[in-house]
Order: C-alpha cells, then sequence, then structure tokens
C-alpha cells in the first residue's frame, strides 16, 4: 500500500497526472519498438566501429579515395542546400501570398519528390541531363557546361531530393505571420524590400534553417537519384554512400562502417550546431 | 461589406504588379524544370518504344516476381509502423512528461541516417560474421540477402513516417475531447475508435500512403541488404536499376512509371485531404 502510494508520487514527478489511460501501454510500446528496430541496430554499428581500433579507423578515413567521396557528397549537399533555400523560400512566398490559376497543382507538385521513388527520379534525371538528353544537350551547346556524368549531376539530383523540405518548413510559418506588423511597418514609412528584409525574413530564420538543415542532411546520405547521374568515377564523381556500397561488395565491412561512422558523426554534429543557432535567433529574434 | 477592406489592405502591404508576375515565373520555370520535367520524361520514355515494349516489359516474369516482392515487403512494413505511429502519436500528444522532446528526436533519426547506412546496420547486425547472423543461420532463417533483411530494412527506413504525421495533429486537438469521454464512462479503446480516430483518420491516411510510396519506392537500404538475386530478392526499384544497367532503358521506365503513378496517386490524395481537412478545420473554429 505504501509503497504503491510511493511509486505513485514518483510518478507525477516525471509526468504531469491526467485522467487519460494508455500511458503506460503506449510509451511502453513505442520505447520498446524505438529501441528493437532503431537504437539496437545503431548500436550496433556503433560497437562495430569501436572494435576497429584508431589505427585502422584513421587509416580509412584519411584514404585519399574516401576523403574526395566525402568532400564530394558534403559539398554537393552544401551547395544543394544553398540552392533549395534561395529556391525553396521564393516557392513557399509564392504560394502563400499570391493567388494565381493552377498555385494548387503547384502546391501538390512540390511533395513529388517524397512521394517519387529515387530510382525512378534518378534514371530520369540522368536522361534528361545526360550530354546527349534534351537538356544536357542545350546545357552544352548554350553554356559548354557539362551536366550528366559530373559533380555537377550530383548537386542537382540533390537540389530534387531537398527542395520540398524547405518550402513545406518555411510555408507554415510565412501563413502564420502577423501581417498587422508589416502594415505597421508600411506606414511607418518603410520600403517593401526594407519590410522584408528587416519584419518578414528575421520571423522566417529559423524556420529557414531548420529547411536547409534537413535538406542537407537528406543530401549528404542520398544515393538512389546520384548514382545514374553521376558517372561514380573514383576521385571525380563518386559519393560517399556509393563507396559505402562498393566497400561492401568487396566484403570490407571494416571500411564500410568507418566511412558510415564518419558520415554519421559529421552529419549528427552539423545538426546540433544548427539546433544551437536555432535556438540562438529564436532568442535573438525574441519567438517563443 | 466587408470584402473590398482586405483587398485595399493588401495593395498596401503587397508587391507591385510586375515583382509579383516575376516572382511567380520563377517559381513556375523552376518548379516545372525541377520537378515536372522529370515526371514527363519518365512517361515519355516508357513509351519510347511503343505500347507492345510497354506491356511486354511489365509482363516479364521477373517485373511480377518484383512487384509481388514490393507489396509484400510494404504490407508487412506499413501496419507494424502503423500501429507505432499510434501508439508514439497517443504517449507523446495526450500525456505531459519529461524527455518528450528526446523522444522525438529519436523518432526522427531515420530520417537522418543515410539509406545505405540503414541497410549497412543491418548486414552488420545478421551478416556472416556477426553474432546473430551464424546463430540463426544454423537455426534454418535467412535474414541477409532475403525478404526478412528487405523488410526489416524498410521498416527501420519508413519507421518515423506516420508518427510524425500523427503527433502535431494530435497535440493541436488537445485531449479535452478524450477527457469527457472518459469522464461520462467510456474506456481507452472505446475512448480512442470512438473520440480519437474520427478527428485524426484523414492525417492517419496520409501517413500511410506516404509510409506506403516510401517502402515500395526505397531503394538505398534495400541494394544493401538485398544481393539482388534475379526475381527473388528484387524490389520494383532494384528491378529498375537491374534493367537500366542492361541498357534496356525502355522497360526500366515502364516498371518506373507504375511507382510514378503511385506517387502521383499518393499526392492527389492529399491534394483532396488538404482541401477538406481546410473545411473541417473550418467548421471546428466556427465552434
Amino acid at each position: 500500500m505504501a509503497s504503491a502510494a510511493l511509486d505513485g508520487a514518483r510518478i507525477i514527478r516525471w509526468r504531469r497526472r491526467s485522467v487519460l489511460p494508455g500511458f503506460g501501454l503506449s510509451l511502453g510500446y513505442t520505447i520498446a519498438y524505438l529501441s528493437l528496430v532503431v537504437l539496437i541496430p545503431l548500436a550496433g554499428l556503433g560497437i562495430r566501429s569501436a572494435t576497429l581500433g584508431w589505427d585502422a579507423f584513421w587509416a580509412i578515413a584519411f584514404d585519399p579515395r574516401v576523403v574526395s567521396a566525402l568532400q564530394l557528397s558534403f559539398g554537393a549537399a552544401l551547395i544543394a542546400a544553398i540552392v533549395n533555400t534561395v529556391f525553396g523560400v521564393l516557392v513557399a512566398w509564392v504560394l502563400v501570398r499570391y493567388r494565381f490559376p493552377g498555385r494548387r497543382w503547384l502546391d501538390a507538385a512540390v511533395d513529388l519528390p517524397f512521394a517519387l521513388p529515387t530510382a525512378v527520379a534518378g534514371i530520369a534525371l540522368a536522361t534528361l541531363y545526360a550530354p546527349n538528353g534534351p537538356f544536357g544537350a542545350l546545357l552544352m551547346s548554350w553554356f559548354g557546361v557539362k551536366v550528366g556524368f559530373t559533380s555537377i549531376g550530383v548537386t542537382l539530383a540533390l537540389i530534387f531530393v531537398g527542395l520540398p523540405f524547405v518550402v513545406r518548413t518555411v510555408q507554415p510559418v510565412l501563413e502564420e505571420i502577423d501581417r498587422e506588423t508589416e502594415e505597421v511597418s508600411a506606414t511607418l514609412g518603410a520600403g517593401r524590400l526594407r519590410t522584408a528584409t528587416r519584419v518578414i525574413l528575421p520571423a522566417m530564420f529559423p524556420a529557414i534553417l531548420t529547411g536547409f538543415a534537413l535538406s542537407f542532411a537528406r543530401g549528404v546520405g542520398e544515393y538512389g537519384s546520384v548514382i545514374f547521374i553521376a558517372s561514380n568515377l573514383p576521385y571525380k564523381s563518386e559519393i560517399a554512400p556509393l563507396l559505402i556500397v562498393i566497400k561492401l561488395e568487396e566484403h570490407n565491412y571494416a571500411g564500410a562502417t568507418a566511412i558510415a561512422t564518419i558520415m554519421l558523426v559529421i552529419s549528427f554534429a552539423m545538426l546540433f550546431v544548427i539546433n544551437m543557432l536555432q535556438a540562438w535567433s529564436r532568442k535573438w529574434f525574441g519567438h517563443e | 461589406m466587408n470584402s473590398a477592406k482586405p483587398r485595399k489592405m493588401r495593395q498596401a502591404i503587397g508587391e507591385g504588379r510586375w515583382t509579383r508576375l516575376t516572382l511567380i515565373t520563377i517559381a513556375l520555370v523552376f518548379l516545372g524544370l525541377m520537378l515536372i520535367a522529370p515526371l514527363l520524361v519518365v512517361f515519355v520514355e516508357a513509351f519510347s518504344r511503343g505500347v507492345g515494349v510497354y506491356i511486354d516489359a511489365l509482363a516479364m516474369p521477373d517485373t511480377m516476381a518484383a512487384l509481388r516482392l514490393t507489396l509484400l515487403v510494404a504490407a508487412i512494413a506499413v501496419p507494424v509502423n502503423l500501429v507505432f505511429g499510434v501508439a508514439a502519436a497517443w504517449a507523446i500528444a495526450k500525456f505531459e512528461f519529461k524527455g518528450k522532446a528526446f523522444l522525438l528526436t529519436l523518432i526522427d533519426l531515420p530520417f537522418a541516417v543515410s539509406p545505405v547506412v540503414s541497410g549497412l546496420i543491418f548486414v552488420l547486425l545478421f551478416g556472416a560474421n556477426s553474432v546473430l547472423g551464424p546463430w540463426l543461420d544454423g537455426a534454418g532463417i535467412k535474414v541477409l540477402f532475403a525478404v526478412p533483411g528487405i523488410v526489416l530494412a524498410t521498416i527501420f527506413i519508413t519507421f518515423p513516417f506516420i508518427a510524425r504525421e500523427l503527433i502535431p495533429l494530435m497535440q493541436q486537438q488537445g485531449s479535452s475531447e478524450e477527457e469527457a469521454a472518459v469522464s461520462l464512462g467510456a474506456g481507452g479503446w472505446r475512448t480512442f475508435f470512438q473520440v480519437t480516430l474520427p478527428n485524426v483518420k484523414w492525417g492517419l491516411l496520409y501517413g500511410v500512403l506516404l509510409c506506403n510510396a516510401r517502402a515500395m519506392g526505397e531503394f538505398g537500404a534495400v541494394t544493401v541488404v538485398s544481393g539482388n538475386i534475379r526475381g527473388v530478392t528484387t524490389t520494383l526499384p532494384l528491378h529498375i536499376e537491374i534493367l537500366y544497367n542492361d541498357n534496356k532503358a525502355a522497360a526500366a521506365f515502364a516498371v518506373a512509371s507504375l511507382l510514378a503513378l503511385l506517387a502521383l496517386v499518393t499526392l492527389a490524395v492529399k491534394t483532396l485531404l488538404e482541401a477538406r481537412f481546410a473545411n473541417s478545420l473550418a467548421a471546428q473554429r466556427r465552434h
């Protein structure tokens, strides 16, 4: 009796009392399933990586082919995320603020990269941007730029897969912005551009950062849409996930594990930094 | 009476006509080139060698086997993640407890992991030089380079989808209706099925559709665990890759058009649901 009451008191300390049933069952199931499907398998990667030993790990990490694959994956993902941030904000703005025929269809199309399998996107982009493809040939003859089978093609595929992340994080925030603040800014004599950069942009900043981070993280790990449009030449257009697949085909589990660990550590570190930046920008711009 | 007023205000804080037109044009051209063109190419290429080649590609025994495997994998992965998504959303949206933000971050983890790495962790867990692999092999169970491995990798990849769709929706709706049901004497399950479920059914449906599209289309993770045994462990996306690399582009695009169609249906249902959502949300606000 007394111990049950004590248990009750302990539970109340970490969760607020509620009349609804099923807390223990649903949370217990959530944690058990999460552990079984996600946490334990991921921990396996960490343990495998730890048993490699420092020397073996560094030898793989500083192998020139691995370094150039990681540089390409992170570099192309960074450029793609920047392009997506610029165009994603523009698209979100157009979708929220303007009314024009076909707006709903355009809005629906933004989610296409979420729903279209990456292999399908991959062969479609490869066909479009191959040197003899419709877009590839035009870009070649107009600007002398070779897109298909180069690192530019890799970046292009990453722009495709990352675009919805920026639009879908910025759009709801833009819808919520109180337009009266814009009116105040206008009545106080600010031009439209000044209102946009001084009033609207700061309010959207945390959402823009989130969209950028999601687009970037997705790009770093992307595989399916890239391998068809890249020529996959070592040191030139070989991305890190492809190198993991190659190492696995060679039964080089140590190599695959080390590259995967490096990718995960860098990605998590960047997401952590962006989370900090977000907290800082919320404080700075006075949201929440 | 009031309709003229907002229009006037919008003009006071809106952009000029030319700015507006320019921005809309840029958005249309960008989305057209980046999103619509690749989608169109799939269907154009699929029929580029005529309807006969298209039908032949779909009727191939390997395509049929790949289609069956893809349906089987989705039929296991989606319900399993549906149960999890509902349980997680109930715990997170209806109760206040410490560590909630951390739990949400953990649920999002598979989003941050490369598909190839997701496959790799199952290779390490069940591979030849792992602890579990030889032990299961001894028991006659093959996980890697077989259907169970493909199912596991797909479950991992699609793990957050339904939970992520449901949690914000159920948080937004609060728990006052459920509290009323319980205080009127309804049990937990009855409250869930008669109060909560009708409120979230459309969001749940979209979550299931998105999860299903990803489950059927997953490529990177499945590549790593499948071993690509033709007709046995090739899902539709893997089958597309094999055909494409065999220089059978038209056949590859024919199979790809099936998955592109699935994507289009998913997006169409979403657009319809959103129209419906908007109405029901407006109705709620009117109360």
